[in-house]
């Protein structure tokens, strides 16, 4: 089957806080090209911000360390992977429990998987005590634009 | 940030002018924490109008000045909170314990 869309990006970038706003705002710009609402936008520019700040936060724990953000856009689906080297998560489970945190102390609210979750499609995490943390999300950007139904429509026809 | 205090009232204004994330509530934090124990406010209002995104950063810190507030005897409550803010305040429950005056479409 032709594929629709196919198209693939990599960013990496320092453990510093206000490469937040960069990598949020990047990632979005690459999403825009299938066309998302601003709801869509919204909700991915939320997921990838909580992502980095978790890197950031648990991952480095404020350490220089490398952040990498591969973004692929698969047919009307966008899929995030953000991942880092650094400590890894012990609990898994118990770090994407809704409300709890590792670090109270930094009035963290442990909403932060919750929000990935409920934003995007699915949420993969991946992670490794001493080596670090992947986190993969995907989400399907519903076709809205007539013209990228049509093109659909003549993919499907033709194979 | 904007700050406005109306002393007859005793109400602390506090507008932010900035996307709210990990980076930016250190800051906002520090300033607003010291407004607040400055004016000794009965009512804090948070003005959201200019804030276009927020993530759960943002949650942790609406309830630690909602803690400081209240322990210092105000109240807390939010203005012109945008679609997508809302949809996280509400998400963590917050909206039930502080109030939303307004939310913008």
């Amino acid at each position: 089957m032709k594929d629709l869309y196919e198209n693939e990006m990599k960013l990496e970038f320092l453990s510093k806080s206000n490469n937040e706003a960069f990598a949020r705002i990047t990632v979005a710009a690459f999403a825009a090209q299938l066309d998302p609402t601003i709801e869509e936008l919204a909700d991915i520019k939320t997921a990838v911000s909580e992502a980095v700040t978790n890197c950031i936060i648990h991952g480095y724990e404020d350490r220089e360390g490398i952040i990498k953000i591969r973004t692929k856009i698969f047919r009307d689906t966008i899929i995030i992977e953000i991942s880092d080297t650094g400590n890894g998560i012990e609990n898994i489970d118990k770090a994407r429990e809704p409300l709890y945190t590792s670090k109270p102390n930094l009035e963290r609210s442990g909403m932060g998987f919750t929000i990935m979750e409920s934003f995007m499609d699915d949420v993969k995490v991946e992670s490794i005590l001493g080596l670090g943390t992947k986190v993969t999300m995907t989400k399907k950007i519903k076709l809205l634009n007539k013209e990228k139904e049509e093109e659909l429509k003549d993919s499907l026809l033709f194979t | 940030m904007n700050i406005e205090y109306d002393n007859k009232d005793k109400l602390l204004v506090i507008k932010i002018d900035e996307e709210i994330d990990h980076h930016a509530v250190e800051k906002i934090r520090r300033r607003a924490d010291y407004e607040i124990q400055r004016y000794m406010p009965k009512r804090v209002v948070f003005d959201f109008d200019n804030v276009s995104f927020m993530d759960s950063s943002g949650i942790g810190m609406v309830v630690g000045r909602y803690k400081l507030i209240s322990m210092l005897g105000g109240e807390l409550s939010m203005i012109n909170v945008k679609e997508n803010l809302y949809k996280i305040l509400k998400m963590s429950g917050i909206s039930k314990i502080i109030p939303i005056q307004e939310v913008k479409i």
